[in-house]
């Protein structure tokens, strides 16, 4: 298991790697960084002034590792906007973007794995039939539609909730709803599918055979084998809630990571734009990684992988 | 054989719904069974051998219907029994080992945990305690390293290693009734002739009773006590081993036996025994004897209710239309 994890550890820092030259070099991509910081008015002599200034006129490779090496300290730069630290940009913004994404995975996980279980063991019952009805929805309905209809009927109508801020834990029922509602149908079907297949396998019966209870039967012998699919996927989403909020965050004026990392392409500001990036692919590879070695210790099967 | 059975089944009748009507896949099933008495089920694939001794452990899947006039083991009538009594029996007084060793155990837990946890339902023992018997079966069952094997996980265990494991298992409890159903058929050869042997070992040993379920009647013929011979969801003839070998009665057990080539008198080459036709279908209505359109001393009334004829006093019977199982000339003409 130890192995196992040592390995897991070295390929995901091999792809942070990876991801951060990837990043890195979006700087280049997007035309010459001089120019954007110079902005569309200036001459040829302060535009290698900004670029003397800002190192732009050394290798990019050398660029790359001082980049890297700043970044490994958590200094980004500083915002070409905000002209403040990247680093604390993010920071700030970053609470409130993990509030809402733990909040929005666990209500997902919690609605999702039970309704699945129970759709699985009542195949056609009128609990699978509401929690396909459910799931359906939820894919077919866009979460910015979704969002509104809950502002209109909860913070206009019923006056129950704020319908935007962040400044307290009621602002982030509705965000948190809409997230997590997102991400579950995807987690529900995988939960019911992966029910349904363990039930009727052998070890099953087996379990029934040495006189374990129904509900030792399905908590402990099928849903273990059952969730193993559901924990790789319950990962990506996550990676994804944090990066990909921004339609929740825009509706909701949480002010939150993917809001800004909206704001910062439409200012070009690329120092914020290429922590922002850097900073979700590190969630997804830390989320898989976890997702890995939960796994694992789910099933024994895959620590000689 | 005064003393009651520990198993007594009478008219066990086992119904599945299926799009095409009903399919009655076990029909009027009886029989008795002593403590330290070894049954032998023998008949093809899908003759209902597997859906019986489902039926008697209660595990059958819930769309199957099953109904008997009795079902008793060791005075509880299994029939009425409660889903916690019949819990509270399987895996301590009655246990089962299935057909396929290498997906009957849980990949997620290790060995141990899996034989401890039959000890741990059952009995009022430690972690401890149920893990030095698990160590103790594990050796009974001829796995050397016991101790070490508690450890591993299913996937890191050959298909015979599983099946001893399986074994062990069921006898956590030392069950009175342990239910075999084809336990060597996925393995290979050689282990077959190992794992019987340590079955059939340890069931005189602990004085279990045992029905053992198989289609290989070189097996029946080593460890039988009594043999039902089951046809298409009957028992067409059951009896004690030794008089069902010497005087097989019915025309499919005298088939099935005619299959077997024995070393010495079947010449290299001749042609095996073989009973044509197929199994018919037991969709819809299923009347008369299921075996009559494969049978060579089939006459006009196999089509009706078929008689149940008892051979040598009362525990050899057969349900066909002769009375000794051959046609005679003057039912014909």
């Amino acid at each position: 298991m130890l192995r196992f994890i040592l390995k897991r550890l070295g390929l995901a820092l091999l792809v942070a790697l990876t991801v951060s030259f990837i990043s890195f070099s979006l700087l280049f991509l997007a035309g010459d960084p001089a120019i954007a910081i110079a902005g569309e008015s200036a001459n040829a002599k302060d535009i290698q002034a900004i670029r003397e200034l800002y190192g732009f006129d050394r290798p990019m490779l050398v660029q790359y590792a001082d980049w890297l090496w700043n970044a490994l300290r958590f200094d980004f730069g500083q915002s070409y906007y905000f002209k403040l630290p990247v680093a604390d940009l993010i920071a700030e913004r970053l609470s409130v973007t993990m509030t809402l994404g733990v909040c929005g995975i666990l209500f997902a996980l919690l609605t999702a794995v039970p309704l699945g279980v129970i759709a699985a063991i009542r195949p056609n019952s009128l609990i699978d039939r509401i929690a396909l009805f459910l799931s359906v929805a939820g894919q077919a309905m866009p979460s910015f539609w979704f969002g509104l209809i809950l502002i209109v009927v909860f913070a206009i109508q019923l006056g129950w909730l704020p319908a935007s801020g962040a400044s307290s834990w009621q602002h982030f029922i509705m965000p948190t709803v809409v997230l997590g509602y997102y991400a579950m149908p995807a987690i529900m079907r995988l939960t019911r599918a992966g029910m349904l297949e363990v039930l009727s396998a052998d070890y099953i019966r087996t379990a029934r055979a040495k006189g374990a209870p129904e509900g030792r039967v399905l908590f402990k012998h099928a849903l273990r084998n059952a969730i193993i699919p559901v924990v790789s996927l319950a990962a990506v989403q996550m990676g994804f809630m944090l990066g990909g909020s921004i339609v929740v965050e825009s509706i909701f004026a949480l002010h939150g990571a993917g809001y800004l990392a909206w704001e910062s392409i439409g200012r070009n500001d690329l120092p914020t734009v290429q922590a922002l990036i850097l900073v979700f692919a590190l969630f997804y590879i830390v989320f898989t990684f976890l997702a890995d070695v939960l796994n694992a210790w789910l099933d024994p099967r895959m620590r000689s992988a | 054989m005064t003393e009651d059975p520990i198993l007594s089944v009478r008219d066990l009748t086992l119904d599945i719904p299926t799009a095409g009507g009903m399919l009655h896949a076990v029909r009027g099933i009886d029989f008795d069974l002593h403590r330290g008495e070894t049954l032998c089920i023998v008949g093809e694939s899908g003759s209902g051998k597997s859906l019986t001794s489902l039926a008697l452990m209660g595990l059958l899947a819930p769309k199957i219907q099953r109904s008997a006039a009795r079902i008793d083991f060791d005075g509880t009538d299994l029939l009425k029994a409660s889903r916690r009594q019949l819990r509270h029996l399987r895996g301590a007084r009655m246990s089962m080992i299935f057909q396929e060793p290498m997906t009957s155990l849980n990949p997620a837990y290790t060995i141990g945990d899996q034989l401890a946890e039959t000890l741990l339902l059952h009995r009022k023992v430690s972690r401890a305690q149920a893990r030095a018997r698990a160590v103790e079966l594990l050796e009974k069952v001829g796995i050397t390293a016991a101790e070490s094997r508690l450890s591993q996980f299913p996937h890191q265990l050959s298909g015979g290693l599983r099946q001893r494991v399986m074994i062990a298992m069921a006898l956590m409890c030392e069950p009175e009734l342990i239910i075999a159903d084809e336990p060597t058929t996925a393995l290979d050869v050689t282990i077959q002739a190992q794992i019987l042997r340590l079955l059939v070992d340890l069931q005189r040993e602990m004085n279990m009773a045992m029905i053992l379920i198989t289609h290989d009647l070189g097996v029946v013929a080593r460890v039988a006590d009594k043999v039902a011979v089951m046809y298409a969801g009957e028992l067409v003839e059951t009896g004690p081993a030794e008089a069902i070998f010497r005087q097989p009665a019915h025309p499919y057990t005298r088939g099935l036996i005619n299959c077997i080539p024995v070393p010495g008198r079947t010449e290299r080459g001749a042609r095996l025994g073989t009973i044509p036709g197929i199994v018919p279908s037991l969709v819809g209505e299923v009347t008369g004897c299921p075996f009559r359109r494969r049978c060579d001393q089939a006459v006009e009334a196999c089509a009706h209710a078929i008689p149940l004829h008892r051979l040598d006093g009362d525990t050899h019977q057969l349900r066909c239309v002769h009375p000794d199982g051959h046609r005679h000339e003057e039912v014909t003409a």
